[in-house]
This record gives C-alpha cells, sequence and structure tokens, in this order.
C-alpha cells in the first residue's frame, strides 16, 4: 500500500486508482455544450461556483471603492475620478446599493446550497442525482437570467451617460439593497429592472429549495435514517423550508413594486392611498427569513468540519438538527424587529423584540455543541478548521450584537449606524463567508480530485481573518458614537474608524484574492487528492475524487456520519484509509475504481 | 440531457430516470415536487390576499361601492366552467391511470376548452372595464391623475397642483366641489383636517367626462357618461356619501382586483400550455397504467388554479 507514490488518486482502501479518461464526472463529456445541458449536478454546482464567485468579486469591487470614498473625511473618490459634489454622493448611493444588492442577491444567499448544496448533497444521500435534474439545470439558468438583469443595471449607467440610451429608461440603481417605497417608486434609476433580476433569481432560490427537499425525502440510500443525516442536510433542508415558504412572499412584493411603478397602482404610495410602510413588512418577511437561508448552511458546513478536524463524534445530534429546524420557524416571526422605528406599534414592536431573542436560544445550543464537540478532541488546525474556529468568533460577536438591537431601547439608539452595519456583516460576511471559504476547503479535494497547499491555505485564512476583523470590528464603535450609515461623507472625528476599516477592507481584498490564487494554484499544480483526505465518514467520502460520473460505482449504505472508528490515518498516504473489517477485497486491476460500499 | 440520453435501459421500464431506483419512488417525487411548488403559489398569492384584507380595511366604503361595477353574471359563469374543468382534469388522470388513451385525449381537450373559455369570458369583463374607464394606475376615472397627459400624470404627479391640500383656487372646480353640492350634508367636506395633504389636482374631473382632444391624443379611454356605479342594495354607500378620501380612492379597488385576477390570469395561461403539451403527449400515447406523472402533476396544478379562482371569486364579487 505505501509503495504507491504521493500524486496518485486513491480510493477508500488507499488502494491505487487507475483512472480512465471519461470516467470522472470532469472529464465524463467533452466541449462547452456537454457543460451547458449537462443534468448533473455536480457539474451544474461547479457552474454555480463559476458565476457566483464572478458576482462575489463584483460585490467586492463596489466595497472597496466605497471604503475607499470613506477613507477621508469629505470627497475623495469622487474628485479623482472627475465628479463634483453631487455627482459623488451618487456614485457612492449607486455603489452601496449595488454591493448589497449583488452580494446579497447574487452572493450571499445562493453560494452555499447552490456550489456546496448541489455538488454535495446528492453524494451524501449516496443518490446518484438530485431528484429533478432538469430543473436543477433550469435553476441555473433561472441565476444566469437574474445576473444579466443587473449586470443591465449596471450597464445602463454606463449607456445613458454615453447617450446611448434614455435616461428615461433609467439608470444604475441608488435604493440600498431593500428597494424602500416610496422613494423607489419615485426615483428614475433602473429600479424595474433590479427588481425583476431579484424577482427571476428568487426563482432560482424556490426551484432548487423544491430540489432539495424531494430529495432529501426521497432519494437517501439504504440504511439513511433521518436522524443518520449528516447535518450540513439538515441545515440544507431547513434552508429550503425556508426558501419556499419566503420567497414568493419576496416574488409578489416585487411584482407588486413593478406594478407600482409602471401603472401607478397605489399599493404602496401613499399619495395614492397606498401603505409604504406594507412594503416594509412584505419586504422583510422575506429577507428576514432569507438571512436564516443565508445563515444556516453556513452552521450545517461548520458542524462537519468542526466534527472531522476534532476526530469526535458530533455532540448533541439531535439537538443541532432540530435547532436548524427551529431557527427556520422562528425566522418567520421576527420580522418587525427591522421596524421598530418605522412607527408600527409599541405592543407590536414589544412582542418581536421578545420573539427575536428567542432565535438565541437555538443559535446558543448550535455553539455550545461545537465547542463541545472540540473539548477533548484530536483537534488538527487544516484550512477548514481554521475558517470554521474563525466562525465561532466571528458568530458569537455577530450574534450577540443582535440582542443590542432586537432591544428596543438600544435599538432606537443604534438603528441606521454603522453598529448595524458591523453586526450584519459580522453575521453574513464573517460567519456566513468563513463558513463557505471552510466548506470549499473542505470539499475541494472532493470536488476537484487535487489537494490545495496546506500553507498556503493556512496563510489566507489568517489574513482574512485579520482584514475582516480591522474592517468591521471598529464599526462597531463608530455606531455606537454616532456614525450613520449610508453617508458619503463625515465628521473629522470618525476618520480614524473609517482609515482603520477601509486598510482593513484592503487587508481583506488581498487575503480573499490570495484564496483565490490558492484555488487556482491547486487546479494547476496540485498533487492528486485521495477519496478520504479527512477521515470524514459521511458518504460522499466514500467514493473516489473527484467522484465518477454516477456517483458511486455501487449504492453506498448510510451510516452514523460522525463515526470515524473504521478509518484510520495512514502516514504514507497522508490519508485516512478505511480498514477492512471483513475480508480483504481482490486488489483493483481490471476495474477502474472499486466498489466503495461499506456497513 | 445528453448524459441521461446515453444510458442504456436494460434493465428499468424506459420512463424511469437512471437516478431513481424504481418507478414508485419517481412519481412519489414527482408529486411531493410539485406540492412543495404549489405551497409555494399559494404563498405568493397570500400576499395579495394580505394586501386585500388591509386595503379593504383600511377602506370599506371602497370596497362596498367599487365591487357592484364587477360583472356577477360573468364572474358566476367562470366560476362553473372552472370547476367543470377540473372535473374534466381529475377524470383525465383517472382516465390515464386506466390507459383509455382515446377518452384522455377527449377530456384534455374539454379542459382546455374551459380555460379558453374562462379567458374569453375575463376578456369581455376587462374589455368592459376598459371602456367604462375602470383600468389600472391614471386610466382609471377614479385616479386623480386620469385624463392627463401619460407622461405628466404619473411621474409628475403633484405637479401643478396646488401647494397647500384644503386650498382651491376659485378657478378649478373639483369632484368634492360639485358633489358637496349635490349632497351637502352627508360629506366631509374637509380633507385637510383629516390630517391627508395630498395634493388635488385641478382637472377636469368633474364630470368624468374627458376632452376631445386629450381622448384623441392618447390611448385612453372616454368615458361616456357618468361615472357612478348604479346602487341597488340598501345600506351601500353611494358616491355622494363617501368621503372626498374614499372617492379618490376608489381606484385601489380596481388595482387589487386587475393584480389578482391578472396574476391567476397568467396562471391559467400557463396551465393551459401545460394541458395542451399534455394532450399532444397523449396523443402519441405516451401515458398508461405504468406511467401517467405527468397528467397527474398538471392536474394538481389545474385544481390549485382553479382552488385559488374559488377564493378569488367571493371575495372581488360577492363580499358586501
Amino acid at each position: 500500500m505505501s509503495s504507491i507514490p504521493n500524486n496518485v488518486p486513491t480510493d477508500v482502501y488507499g488502494r491505487e486508482v487507475k483512472r480512465q479518461p471519461g470516467d470522472h464526472y470532469l472529464n465524463h463529456g467533452k466541449g462547452i455544450k456537454s457543460w451547458l445541458l449537462t443534468l448533473d449536478h455536480k457539474r451544474i454546482g461547479i457552474m454555480y461556483m463559476i458565476v457566483v464567485l464572478t458576482a462575489f468579486l463584483l460585490g467586492g469591487i463596489f466595497a472597496l471603492l466605497l471604503r475607499t470614498e470613506l477613507i477621508s473625511p469629505g470627497l475623495t473618490l469622487g474628485p479623482v475620478l472627475g465628479l463634483n459634489e453631487d455627482e459623488t454622493f451618487d456614485f457612492y448611493n449607486h455603489m452601496f446599493t449595488l454591493h448589497g444588492a449583488v452580494m446579497v442577491f447574487l452572493f450571499i444567499i445562493p453560494a452555499v446550497p447552490a456550489i456546496l448544496g448541489n455538488f454535495v448533497l446528492p453524494l451524501m444521500l449516496g443518490a446518484k442525482d438530485v431528484a429533478f435534474p432538469r430543473l436543477n439545470l433550469l435553476s441555473w439558468y433561472f441565476y444566469m437570467a437574474g445576473l444579466v438583469f443587473f449586470v443591465w443595471v449596471l450597464l445602463s449607467g454606463v449607456l445613458s451617460s454615453a447617450g446611448l440610451i434614455p435616461d428615461s429608461w433609467g439608470f444604475g440603481l441608488d435604493t440600498g439593497w431593500t428597494f424602500y417605497t416610496p422613494y423607489s417608486t419615485d426615483t428614475n434609476t433602473a429600479v424595474t429592472a433590479a427588481v425583476m433580476g431579484a424577482f427571476i433569481l428568487g426563482f432560482s432560490s424556490i426551484l432548487t429549495g423544491v430540489n432539495f427537499i424531494a430529495s432529501i425525502h426521497m432519494l437517501r440510500a439504504p440504511g439513511l435514517t433521518w436522524f443518520r443525516l449528516p447535518l450540513f442536510l439538515w441545515a440544507l433542508y431547513a434552508t429550503s423550508i425556508i426558501q419556499i415558504l419566503a420567497t414568493p412572499v419576496l416574488a409578489i412584493t416585487l411584482l407588486l413594486l413593478i406594478a407600482e411603478r409602471l401603472l401607478q397602482v397605489g399599493i404602496f404610495d401613499p399619495a395614492l392611498g397606498g401603505d409604504p410602510v406594507l412594503y416594509q413588512h412584505f419586504f422583510w418577511f422575506y429577507s428576514h427569513p432569507a438571512v436564516y437561508i443565508m445563515i444556516l448552511p453556513a452552521f450545517g458546513i461548520i458542524s462537519e468540519v468542526i466534527a472531522a478536524f476534532s476526530r469526535k463524534h458530533i455532540f448533541g445530534y439531535k439537538f443541532i438538527a432540530f435547532s436548524s429546524v427551529a431557527i427556520a420557524l422562528l425566522g418567520f416571526i421576527v420580522w418587525g424587529h427591522h421596524m421598530f422605528v418605522s412607527g408600527q406599534s409599541p405592543v407590536a414592536n414589544a412582542i418581536f423584540s421578545l420573539l427575536t431573542f428567542s432565535v438565541a436560544v437555538p443559535s446558543a445550543i448550535k455553539v455550545f455543541n461545537w465547542v463541545t464537540t472540540m473539548y477533548k478532541g484530536a483537534i488538527r488546525l487544516d484550512t477548514p478548521m481554521l475558517y470554521a474556529i474563525g466562525f465561532l468568533g466571528m458568530f458569537l460577536i455577530g450574534g450577540l450584537t443582535g440582542l443590542f438591537l432586537g432591544s428596543l431601547g438600544t435599538d432606537v439608539h443604534l438603528h441606521d449606524t454603522y453598529f448595524v452595519v458591523a453586526h450584519f456583516h459580522f453575521v453574513m460576511v464573517g460567519s456566513m463567508m468563513f463558513a463557505f471559504l471552510a466548506g470549499m476547503y473542505f470539499w475541494w479535494p472532493k470536488i476537484f480530485g487535487k489537494m490545495y497547499c496546506e500553507w498556503a491555505g493556512r496563510l489566507g485564512a489568517v489574513v482574512v481573518f485579520i482584514g475582516f476583523i480591522a474592517t468591521f470590528y471598529i464599526q462597531f464603535v463608530a455606531g455606537s458614537q454616532g456614525m450613520p450609515r449610508r453617508y458619503a461623507t463625515y465628521p473629522d472625528m470618525f476618520w480614524t474608524h473609517h482609515f482603520v476599516s477601509t486598510l482593513g477592507a484592503y487587508l481583506l481584498g488581498l487575503g480573499l484574492f490570495w484564496v483565490l490564487g490558492t484555488w487556482i494554484h491547486s487546479l494547476v499544480k496540485g498533487k492528486a487528492a485521495p477519496a478520504n483526505p479527512w477521515g470524514h465518514n459521511s458518504l460522499e467520502w466514500h467514493t473516489v475524487s473527484p467522484p465518477p460520473h454516477e456517483n458511486f460505482a455501487v449504492t453506498p449504505r448510510g451510516s452514523d456520519p460522525y463515526h470515524f472508528d473504521d478509518w484510520h490515518y495512514d502516514k504514507d498516504l497522508d490519508t485516512y484509509v478505511l480498514d477492512l473489517k471483513e475480508e480483504k477485497p481482490a486488489p483493483a486491476s481490471d476495474a477502474p475504481h472499486t466498489p466503495t460500499t461499506t456497513g | 440531457m445528453s448524459d441521461t440520453a446515453n444510458h442504456d435501459h436494460h434493465d428499468h421500464p424506459p420512463h424511469l430516470a437512471h437516478h431513481f431506483d424504481n418507478p414508485r419512488q419517481q412519481f412519489e417525487s414527482g408529486k411531493l415536487g410539485m406540492w412543495v411548488f404549489l405551497a409555494t403559489e399559494i404563498l405568493m398569492f397570500g400576499g395579495l390576499f394580505c394586501a386585500y384584507a388591509v386595503y379593504r380595511a383600511n377602506n370599506p366604503d371602497v370596497f362596498l361601492y367599487a365591487h357592484e361595477s364587477l360583472n356577477t353574471f360573468w364572474g358566476t359563469v367562470n366560476t362553473v366552467i372552472l370547476l367543470a374543468s377540473s372535473f374534466t382534469m381529475a377524470w383525465g388522470v383517472r382516465a390515464a391511470q386506466l390507459g383509455q388513451k382515446q377518452l384522455l385525449v377527449t377530456l384534455l381537450c374539454l379542459t382546455l376548452l374551459g380555460g379558453t373559455g374562462f379567458m374569453i369570458i375575463k376578456g369581455i369583463e376587462y374589455t368592459e372595464k376598459w371602456e367604462d374607464a375602470k383600468w389600472v394606475g391614471t386610466w382609471n376615472q377614479y385616479h386623480p391623475g386620469f385624463g392627463q397627459p401619460e407622461d405628466e400624470a404619473p411621474a409628475d404627479f403633484g405637479a401643478g397642483v396646488e401647494p397647500e391640500a384644503g386650498v382651491v383656487p376659485e378657478d378649478s372646480p373639483r369632484v368634492e366641489d360639485a358633489e358637496a353640492e349635490a349632497a351637502p350634508g352627508t360629506i366631509d367636506t374637509a380633507p385637510a383636517a383629516s390630517g391627508f395633504a395630498r395634493p388635488r389636482l385641478a382637472d377636469d374631473r368633474v364630470s368624468m367626462i374627458r376632452p376631445a382632444a386629450a381622448a384623441s391624443a392618447g390611448v385612453r379611454p372616454e368615458v361616456i357618461e357618468g361615472d357612478d356605479i348604479p346602487t341597488v342594495r340598501p345600506g351601500y354607500p353611494t358616491r355622494e356619501q363617501m368621503g372626498p378620501l374614499d372617492r379618490d380612492r376608489t381606484h385601489i379597488f380596481y388595482q387589487i382586483y386587475y393584480l389578482m385576477t391578472g396574476l391567476h390570469g397568467i396562471h391559467v395561461l400557463i396551465g393551459m400550455g401545460l394541458i395542451g403539451w399534455i394532450a399532444v403527449r397523449a396523443v402519441f400515447g405516451h401515458f398508461g397504467p405504468a406511467y401517467y406523472t405527468p397528467v397527474d402533476l398538471v392536474g394538481l396544478y389545474w385544481h390549485l388554479v382553479d382552488l385559488i379562482w374559488i377564493f378569488l371569486f367571493p371575495l372581488l364579487y360577492l363580499i358586501h
């Protein structure tokens, strides 16, 4: 066994896998058409990876432009670009709106379910594909259509200033990502196009949710009972519930907004007898649960990573599983905390405040369980684990500052300040993005069949962590001292805060490019990945890396995903291999890859 | 597509996709997926029902007054048609299960016919409303921007009006004034006192008859007669008895009506497309006792379309 050279792929028993052309999903078909018409969930996951990461890059560029404008008081970036005061403010409004809208609708919401969920979910189930492969491909095309609308919003600014389209078509977007009425019904920007884009992206989200729920219900491998599901699947299941229950409400809200803009229907416009606060109710009835669409899959990844790198059975499996569902359900009844200062009744405020606190209970259950899992574990500080530990810190800070904002008195003081900005960046970027990166590194060997450079991955994790803390931690201070959000300029007293924050943002950007670099390096120069580099026991690690077109040579049997005793570390191969309990299968000679069943 | 196409079918039925173990699992998956999707449809309409509830609670008189103009006769006929088409659809699923190909095709065509009839009647109703200038936005005679040139009405709403509510230039007669004279004792003539400072338009809305010049300039419908909906039921507000704000907001009812029935109509059209597709496949004999999943799923969708109408019809046409 140990005579195998270090850069050939091995199967779960540590035996060399002789791969033939066309026997894994990456080389199963050739040409662009075999990708664009594929029904293979793994390829669809890769296609999502490419476009979602592109959207992330776009949103990141807007973020850096924002932070650059804010590096000093007064006008900074605008004059450099040749803009006068008003134009600078417009430019800033457009940039923060697009940063928010692109990041929320095109990156944070789809990132984990669409990329990692699509790739991993059927593998974890021991299935050949998701329940509805065509629908899965369709949802990718819906995503692309939504992306096109957002790109149009971007281009329209350029085109209209070049005189190629009339100004009345609207250009750019300056409403903030929430499209609050009545401003969004009045502004002469491309709100309709952006809203249409978000509407279509919602469809993409709904179809993915439908697919995941049907797959988890119907396609589990023999022996994979509900309480043997990996916790990532429980998290995706809870996420899908939110996606299918909340997204349609956003859909109708956005349709009403479009109708309002095009036909003056007077649903939201107070001048026509409408109610702008109704828009806020509708919007947050979706968008608060959407916060959990963003964070629940992250919880799932963290559960997998912490168990794998602590070499311990996850502590309190059922508590973690049910807390995901509890968060999903509680998420529907707390939307009013976004509207404490909107003039809703004090009774409603008090009730929403109380309900908001209740979300802290299942969240805390998860954190305690993760920490307890690590306790006395054999912890390996590989890159995914570094991100997971970073996540714990971020989520703790993000979650606890949420209590300040859920409390009525403090919220009135902190409302619409940088405290809020820092809070939701800690939850959405600190927590969700760290978990996403943890998941990307965790499943990278499985997805591409290549290992990444470990020291480079760790260095990236540290740089991203420091950059993130530098950017956002100080914003809590600025916010509590009264720095309002969404302002392009500010009094001198906040100079230090913004200066530090902007430098942190540059460092964060640098770290993320470094991360991208480690991925590209891995694709080009990475050594071949074994079947199970981390010794995790969920089913996706029971097939070779990258998986064959049909995922498994033989349908596997489900077992406890956090039972690691059957896997032992092989020093020579630098990977975990499966102990053979029964008789040793004959060495692989003619078969391209051997069956990978396990009991 | 190529991925499943080149998968050989040596050990399972032709309709079984390669990632399912058996036809039963495939059927159950499709059914579950469809039910979950239908749940999202109901929630999407839920937003509109919610808007309906809010605006009905806020403007009870408007809803009472305006819903009288809906054509209950055609609404009833449409309800019957849709219910009947739901029945033929359900029967069609049964026919598919029993492998009665000819009957299945007939029933699907009848269902399609029902959908067509529904849309035609909806078209008749919409046309009636269009001719009465009871349309959306500034095409609605009750909309404050009605009768203005199209490019000014929506965006510049509020321009060219009095700066202060309740102060009316002498030379600009208003609806309220005209109607206040008709029934001086019954209406609230002090919009400013209500705290609602919406600017008022000074235009030709006294008689709701559009000037001929404006009529020839735009595509807006023309109102030939007065705008009053004949009120027969005792206890109903007449236009004179409604407050001035309610009179200005009568258009809200129509907008909710069009949004709800319009979205429902789009669903009917989609359903008709699906039924047409199923009918073509049925002609080619794709369905039988072993495989009728698409018929079943389209049937579920069609029943949902029917179900939503069952809620829309009383809410919009009947409740008073």
